[in-house]
Formats: structure tokens, C-alpha cells, sequence
């Protein structure tokens, strides 16, 4: 049942899907890492890494066809469960009554276009109305929406149905890039912003490559999560109203400064998710993607430890505070990627990368 | 049945033959006439000409956004922005963009629809379809309109003045805080609230004229089980306008004290939320697209009925079927809030109310077809318009209801789906309508008929590009594009270049319109009182085309 075609994999990628599929535990956690050297996803980190951090992981190189958009006439592939429900509902369901809706009122029309033009039926009849039929008319579709909002308001059920999370996220809308904060290791915080094209860079900002991702939607930090887990999402924002969409996922929540929403997903998959912000939020609106990479529990850990963080659990080490911990990629991130173009006069993340993690309110 | 249509032979009609012999036909001078009209007809085509220049600001608008949106990358906002306003920055340009959007939105809305289906068809219409002599309050009627001038002026200008990034408006029509408040320094916001409040009052004062007009003045014997659908349409559409339109008011006045006065009703470090603002803005925002739809409804029961030559299936379940649309319309309006953050209830609620519109909506589709059922069906222009408004309006009702199911609707907010959706029930369905009664009605309010052959073209090169135009923005949407992007990944490349396509083929209809309205103007033939048979059952058909300056000196009576 679940979702068996897929684009073409990666070999890299495959490994990992093998990986998660089987839950294993027991692999070393290093080693996927080690073994490919082919793609680093943050060359510039290497010198900091030779100290005794943790090494980054190996950022996957997302699959064409899987959490980005195609020119098929389809859904993007769905990599959870409350997903494949709401697609099958979509489906199986709604664009099958969708259809046979339009048809039969094209089929209704076409009839008396044909039947009842001038030429063939040249007398009207003055028949104006007849109970039974405008009955009929009417408890029809009564009948169709019942059966239609049973299984939808199941789905509704499924998505609030929150299952006790593995990992909070919290989600921090800005104009015009995205923080993910983790609470549950570490505090620490990711500022994730567009990655530009080789011709529009400036200074050292990285330009985009094929393995970030595509056009407008590669990010230089990914939120990175465990495959298989449940990932509570807190979703906020510092400035104006943004949305935090994930299709694949069938994830949207708005980030709406002066509230916390909170929604969830638990990816299947590993893999790289695109999404962009899904709610207007001023003029560079259409450049703040989303990117997801779903890794196994161990790289994770990996990554969290890379990061700065710390897994639950496990004692809290080194790093002393979730400000300054991720140096080598964090502090990189806002001298190096900043988006903020020529006219420096916006405020933009470089500024204050520290401050984000401070909304100006978060009750209610 | 009581249905008038049923009974074309009650009504006297040889009121239009006295008049010509009174001073019914004396017309004061032009200014007098036109800048300070207090007739009906008069103020019903200064509406219509108003939507026409307004629908060529707004659809040129499209024209640019479609052109951006050709292929991947930022190919033309530069140029427009130097070409506007002098060399700026990138983010300027993309400014731009969403000063596009808006100002499309706004345009379409508050300057094409909403004063073509009431100001412009319910004007001319509604008084002589009841048997009246004119509006209830003429003057009221003309300051109606005229505070639309400075609306639409206000509108326009803002584009011209700061709104914080570049010059203009660029928070979408929505007009969401924080982005329109802390978010859009400058007067460019202030401008538009203000536009928003003008336009706003304008359709209130029409609201009251046209229900005070159809309470009051119908003619003797035309109870209100009598009257045809089209005022029915009006009737209803104007109680909403009543309803909804003070909310929208008092809304973008919070709006406005946020941005200049101190206070934060939706600044959260002040206690405010920005969610409130948009619970007030669709509690107005949801019955305004049924307002625009409604005055639709009853003409497309008009030209469906005359051109299929038999009376109106279902007079009082159609009539009843607008009045339900009417009422659930108002309880249904968190549905354009499905991803705020609501809680479970209200979700499932707002899901369950929203499918019910789909029962009211199909009863009037199948009324429709029902009308035609049996009947002997000519396919003047007109007609076209109509079928193929019954056709596409299907087509944008079901996509509303997948839209209406809130888990479903978590992918679908906000993207590419949704525009399709209300592009399919408004450019698709309340544009149809407005052309079908344009041509119905052109002979009517002109005295001239239109091209047939002209018509027909328009109406089918039209027909094709709007579909070519909208109809892959499903595709978009169910592949994840969100709305009001000036630019987008290469996966959606494909169908935004066919989409572009159709906007280009239905400019070409476009430009056949206009052909046809001025050849028609200048040069078409002499129209008869009834150019449609007796099919044409209601009372502006009755009289001579185009009508007398002042009809029904002696009121008709309907037995």
C-alpha cells in the first residue's frame, strides 16, 4: 500500500532508504558518512571540523520527482501517513466525484443542446415545475456531500490525532529566510536561507548546485529530522505572517507572529522535502523555501552533535549554551549566505542571526 | 405557478406608445444629464462604462502578471519598475509584483464586477422589471456612483506613492496586518483603506436604494412571488451587501487607527492578533463572493429562460436556493483560514457548513438545465454565454467543494488550486454571466443590435482561452505553486507557459468584444422592442429599445 514508484535513486540515497526502512539500530554511526566522499554539501566547514567537533554529515542530494515539483498532473509523491490518507481521499474520493459531477452536467447539457434545439423540438413545453424531481435534486446531493465529509472529517481527526512527539521544532517565520529551532537538543538553531544561482551571487556567498536542490527552492542549512519519528512543529514568526508548507508532508501551518501553532508530521522516507512559504509576506516572499532532509535517528544524532546540540537523554556535554555552539556552520552562515542583496539598508539575517530566536511575543 | 415568465400576456404593454407623447423622452442638457443624473438608466451606463475602463486597467494588469510568469526566472518586473519608477533594487521589482496582484484584486472586485452586476445591470434593470419609474432615492443613486470616482482614483494612485519596499499597495487584496500595518510604511496602505472605505459606502448606499426600491415600488399586482429572478438576485445580494460591508469597514478602519493612531487591535506586542483582523475580513470577505456571483445567477435564469422559450424551472426554489446561498454564505467564512492555526471544532465545523452552499448552488444548476429541458433552444449569443457559464460554474463549484474539506484543503491553501478555483467561479463564472447579459440586454440599452457572428466568436475564442488560462492551474496547484509568485521553480514551468497561452487567446476575444461593441454602437441595425420572441417575458421588453427617458408614467399592472 505504501507508494512504490519512485524517480530514480540515488545510490547514496538508496542506502539510506535502506537504512531507515529496517530500523537498524545497530549500524556504527559514522559510518555512512565516511563512505562517500563524492558530495559534501558544506565544503567550507571542513577546517572547523578538523578540530575535535563532530564531523557534518553527508547531505543527501534530493531525488527528482520526490518533494519538488514536476510537470505531472498529480500530487507530489506523500511521505506520511495522514499524507496518503488525505491523497487517497483526493483520489479515490473527491476528484472521482469531481468528475462524474462535471460530466454528468456536460452530458445533461449536451443533451438538451442537441434534443431540444429549435430546429428539432420547435415547440416549448410550458412545464414549470415538478416537486418530485427539484426533491430528488436536492437530497442527491445532500446524500454525495454526507458521504463525502465522513472520510473528511476522519482526515481532520488524523492530522489534530497529535501522537506524543520524538522532536519539537519550532519554526520562526522572518523576512525573508527561516529559523528551526530545536528545544529538545539543545536549543539549538538553524537559519536556513535561499540559496542563489552561480551568476547572481556576491562576495563568498555559496551559489547553488545541483545536489542542494533545485532553483528557488535549495536551501543552505536544511531543518534536518529523523526519519520515522514524530516531529511536533511549533510554527511562529518574528515580523509579518508567513506559512510553513511542506506538501509531501501535507504539512501547511502559518507562522503568525503573537501565536504558536503547533501541527506534526512523521516522515517515512529519508530523502530531501521542498516546500515554499505558502502565506504573503512581502516583497521577497517567493524566496524563502522550505527544505527538509529526513536522515536516519544516527546520522541525527550526528547532525546534532555537529550542530552543537544534544540528543535528549544523553548527558550534556561540551557545548555550553545554543548561542555560539554551532560555530563552524552557524557563524559561517550569516557573513557568508546572507540574501540580503546591494541595498543593505534592510535589516536583513545577517544582522542579528541570535536575536530570531526571540519573537517579539509568544504567549497566546 | 405565479411565476411572471409563465404569463408573458398580463402585462399592458403599450405603456412605451403613450410616453413618446408626454415629455417622457426630454432630456436635460449633458452636464445636467450625465454628471448630475438622478435616472436610472443614465447611472446604469455611466456604471457600465466606468467597469469597462476599470476591466481594461484590471485585465492589462493580468496581462503583465501573465507575461512575468511565461517562463521561470524575473524576465520583465525590472523594466517595469525603471520604466515606472526610475532604476531600483531587485527587491523594489519584486515590489512591484505584489503591487500587481493587489491592484488586479482589487480592481476586478470593488471596480469591474461589483459595479457592472448592481450598479450597471441592476440600475438599468431592476426599476423597469418591477414595474418602476426609477430608483427609490435617485440622488442617492448618483452620489452611488460618483464616490466610486474617487475610489478608483484613490486606488490607482496608491501605486504611485510609497508603500514601504517600492511605491504601492503590495499586501495582496486581503490586505493581512502585520504586512499592511508595521509591515507597509508610507501612504500607499492608507490610500487604498481609504479607497476600500469610499467604494465600500458606495455599495451600501446602492444596498438601501435597491432594497428600499424593490420593497417599495413594485407595480401593482407584482407580489414578491412574482417577481422575476434577476431582482430576486439583486434583492438578496444587496441584504448581503448591507451585512457585510460595514464589517469590512470596520475592519480596515482598525486597520487604518493601527497604522496611524497607536493602537493595536491586530499588534500582538500589544495585546492586539493579527487573526482577528482576518475573521472580520472574511465574515465580509465570503458573502462578497457570493455578492458577485448572485446578480449572475438572475440573469443567467433571464437568457436561459427567453432563449429556451419556455418559463423558468423551479421559480421558488430557484428564488429560495439564492436566499439560502445568502444566508449559509455568512456562517462559512473560516474556510479561508484553514491553515491559522484553528482548532479542531471550528475546522470541522467550517468544513461541514461550507459543503452545504453545494446543495443550494446544484439546485439552481439543475433548474437550470431543467429550464432548457423540453424547451426550443435558439443559440443566439446570449445563450452561449450562459451555457457555457452553467458548464464552467460547475467546474469551479466542485473544486470548491474539495476545497471546502480542511484536511484536504492543508495542501491546497493558499496555492495555485485555489486560484484556479475562484478564477473558475468569478472570470469564468460572474464574467460569463456579465457578457451574457451584455448581450442580452446591449439591444435593450442601446437600441442597436449587436454582431451576431462577432459575438459568437468572441464568445468562443473566450471561452477556449479562459479555459487554456485556468484550467492548468489545477495541475499547478496540485503540484504545490503557491499564489502570488512572480517567479517559481522550473517544475512549474511547464503549465505556467500554457497558462499564458490562454491569457493570450482570451485577449484576442477580448479585442473582438470591443470590435463588436463599437462597430455594434456605431453601425448595428435598429433594435426592435423585442428582439427575442416571446421567450423575452419580463417588463423591459415591453417597452421600446432603447427604453423612453422616463418609463411607466401610468404603472403596469400585473394581475
Amino acid at each position: 500500500m505504501f507508494k512504490t514508484i519512485r524517480g530514480p535513486i540515488l545510490g547514496l540515497l538508496a542506502a539510506f532508504a535502506a537504512t531507515g526502512a529496517s530500523q537498524a539500530v545497530a549500524q556504527a554511526p559514522v559510518t555512512p558518512a565516511v563512505q562517500t566522499p563524492a558530495i559534501s554539501a558544506t565544503p567550507g566547514d571542513t577546517k572547523a571540523a578538523a578540530a575535535a567537533k563532530p564531523a557534518d554529515i553527508v547531505h543527501a542530494v534530493p531525488t527528482p520527482g520526490v518533494g519538488e515539483p514536476t510537470a505531472q498532473i498529480a500530487l507530489q509523491p506523500q511521505e506520511t501517513a495522514v499524507g496518503r490518507q488525505a491523497a487517497r481521499m483526493h483520489d479515490y474520493v473527491l476528484v472521482p466525484a469531481m468528475a462524474a459531477i462535471s460530466i454528468l452536467v456536460m452530458v445533461l447539457l449536451l443533451w438538451v443542446i442537441v434534443r431540444y434545439r429549435e430546429s428539432v423540438h420547435p415547440v416549448p413545453s410550458k412545464t414549470h415545475h415538478n416537486t418530485t424531481i427539484e426533491v430528488i435534486w436536492t437530497l442527491a446531493p445532500v446524500m454525495i456531500l454526507v458521504a463525502i465529509a465522513v472520510p473528511s472529517i476522519k482526515l481532520i481527526a488524523h492530522q489534530y490525532n497529535n501522537p506524543k512527539a520524538d522532536l519539537t521544532v519550532k519554526v520562526i517565520g522572518n523576512q525573508w529566510y527561516w529559523t528551526y529551532q530545536y528545544p529538545d537538543n539543545g536549543d539549538i538553531e538553524i537559519v536556513s536561507n535561499m540559496l542563489k544561482e552561480k551568476n547572481e551571487v556576491t562576495g563568498k556567498e555559496r551559489a547553488r548546485t545541483d545536489a542542494d536542490g533545485p532553483r528557488l527552492l535549495a536551501v543552505d542549512e536544511r531543518m534536518v529530522v529523523p526519519v520515522g519519528k514524530v516531529v511536533k512543529i511549533i510554527t511562529t514568526s518574528n515580523d509579518v505572517i508567513h506559512s510553513f508548507a511542506l506538501p509531501a508532508a501535507w504539512v501547511k501551518m502559518d507562522a503568525v507572529p503573537g501565536r504558536l501553532n503547533e501541527t506534526w508530521f512523521k516522515i517515512d522516507r529519508p530523502g530531501v522535502y521542498f516546500g515554499q512559504c505558502s502565506e504573503l509576506c512581502g516583497a521577497r516572499h517567493a524566496f524563502m523555501p522550505i527544505a527538509v532532509e529526513a536522515v536516519s535517528p544516527e546520522q541525527f544524532a550526528q547532525w546534532i552533535a555537529f550542530k552543537g546540540g544534544t540528543m535528549p537523554g544523553a548527558k550534556t556535554a561540551a557545548a555550553p549554551d545554543a548561542t555560539s555552539p554551532a560555530s563552524p556552520a552557524i557563524a559561517g552562515t550569516p557573513a557568508g549566505s546572507s540574501p540580503v542583496p546591494a541595498d543593505a539598508a534592510v535589516s536583513g539575517p545577517a544582522a542579528t542571526p541570535t536575536t530570531t530566536s526571540q519573537p517579539a511575543v509568544a504567549q497566546n | 405557478m405565479t411565476d411572471i415568465a409563465a404569463h408573458p400576456s398580463q402585462f399592458q404593454a403599450d405603456e412605451g406608445h403613450h410616453e413618446h407623447h408626454h415629455d417622457a423622452d426630454h432630456k436635460p442638457s449633458f452636464f445636467l444629464r450625465w454628471f448630475m443624473s438622478t435616472n436610472h438608466k443614465d447611472i446604469g451606463t455611466l456604471y457600465l462604462i466606468f467597469s469597462i475602463c476599470a476591466g481594461i486597467i484590471g485585465g492589462a494588469i493580468s496581462g503583465l502578471m501573465r507575461m512575468e510568469l511565461a517562463e521561470p526566472g524575473i524576465q520583465y518586473l525590472g523594466i517595469w519598475y525603471q520604466f515606472l519608477h526610475g532604476p531600483g533594487t531587485i527587491d523594489q521589482a519584486y515590489h512591484l509584483w505584489n503591487v500587481l496582484i493587489t491592484a488586479h484584486g482589487l480592481i476586478m472586485i470593488f471596480f469591474v464586477i461589483m459595479p457592472a452586476m448592481m450598479g450597471g445591470f441592476g440600475n438599468w434593470f431592476i426599476p423597469i422589471m418591477i414595474g418602476a419609474p426609477d430608483m427609490a432615492f435617485p440622488r442617492m443613486n448618483n452620489i452611488s456612483f460618483w464616490l466610486l470616482v474617487p475610489a478608483f482614483t484613490l486606488m490607482i494612485g496608491s501605486m504611485f506613492v510609497s508603500g514601504g519596499t517600492a511605491d504601492g499597495a503590495g499586501n495582496g487584496w486581503t490586505l493581512y496586518p502585520p504586512l499592511s500595518t508595521s509591515g507597509s510604511p508610507g501612504p500607499s496602505v492608507d490610500m487604498v483603506i481609504l479607497a476600500m472605505h469610499i467604494a465600500g459606502a458606495s455599495s451600501i448606499l446602492g444596498a438601501i436604494d435597491f432594497i428600499t426600491t424593490i420593497l417599495n415600488m413594485r407595480a401593482p399586482g407584482m407580489t414578491i412571488h412574482k417577481m422575476p429572478l434577476f431582482a430576486w438576485s439583486v434583492l438578496v445580494t444587496a441584504f448581503m451587501l448591507l451585512l457585510a460591508l460595514p464589517v469590512l469597514a470596520a475592519a480596515i478602519t482598525m486597520l487604518l487607527t493601527d497604522r496611524n493612531f497607536g493602537t493595536a487591535f491586530f499588534d500582538p506586542s500589544g495585546g492586539g492578533d493579527p487573526i482577528l483582523y482576518q475573521h472580520l475580513f472574511w465574515f465580509f470577505g465570503h458573502p462578497e463572493v457570493y455578492i458577485m456571483i448572485l446578480p449572475g445567477f438572475g440573469m443567467i435564469s433571464h437568457v436561459v429562460s427567453t432563449f429556451s422559450r419556455k418559463p423558468v424551472f423551479g421559480y421558488l426554489g430557484m428564488a429560495y436556493a439564492m436566499v439560502a446561498i445568502g444566508v449559509v454564505g455568512f456562517v462559512v467564512w473560516a474556510h479561508h483560514m484553514f491553515t491559522t492555526g484553528l482548532s479542531v471544532n471550528t475546522k470541522m465545523y467550517f468544513t461541514a457548513a461550507t459543503m452545504v452552499i453545494a446543495v443550494p448552488t446544484g439546485i439552481k444548476i439543475f433548474s437550470w438545465i431543467a429550464t432548457m429541458w423540453q424547451g426550443s433552444i435558439t443559440f443566439k449569443t446570449p445563450m452561449l454565454w450562459a451555457i457555457g457559464f452553467i458548464f464552467m460554474f460547475t467546474i469551479g463549484g466542485v473544486t470548491g467543494v474539495l476545497l471546502a474539506n480542511g484536511g484536504v484543503d492543508t495542501y491546497f491553501q493558499d496555492n495555485y488550486y485555489v486560484v484556479a478555483h475562484f478564477h473558475y467561479v468569478l472570470s469564468l463564472g460572474a464574467v460569463f454571466s456579465l457578457f451574457a447579459g451584455f448581450y442580452y440586454w446591449f439591444p435593450k440599452m442601446s437600441g442597436k443590435m449587436y454582431n451576431e457572428l462577432l459575438g459568437k466568436i468572441h464568445f468562443w475564442v473566450f471561452f477556449i482561452g479562459v479555459n487554456v488560462l485556468f484550467f492548468p492551474m489545477h495541475f499547478l496547484g496540485m503540484q504545490g505553486m503557491p499564489r502570488r509568485y512572480p517567479d517559481y521553480p522550473d517544475g512549474f514551468a511547464h503549465w505556467n507557459r500554457i497558462a499564458t497561452d490562454g491569457y493570450m487567446i482570451m485577449a484576442l476575444g477580448m479585442a473582438v468584444f470591443f470590435v463588436n461593441l463599437i462597430w455594434s454602437l456605431a453601425a448595428g441595425k435598429k433594435a426592435a422592442a423585442n428582439p427575442w420572441g416571446e421567450g423575452a417575458t419580463t417588463l423591459e421588453w415591453t417597452l421600446p429599445s432603447p427604453p423612453p427617458y422616463h418609463q411607466f408614467e401610468q404603472l403596469p399592472r400585473i394581475d
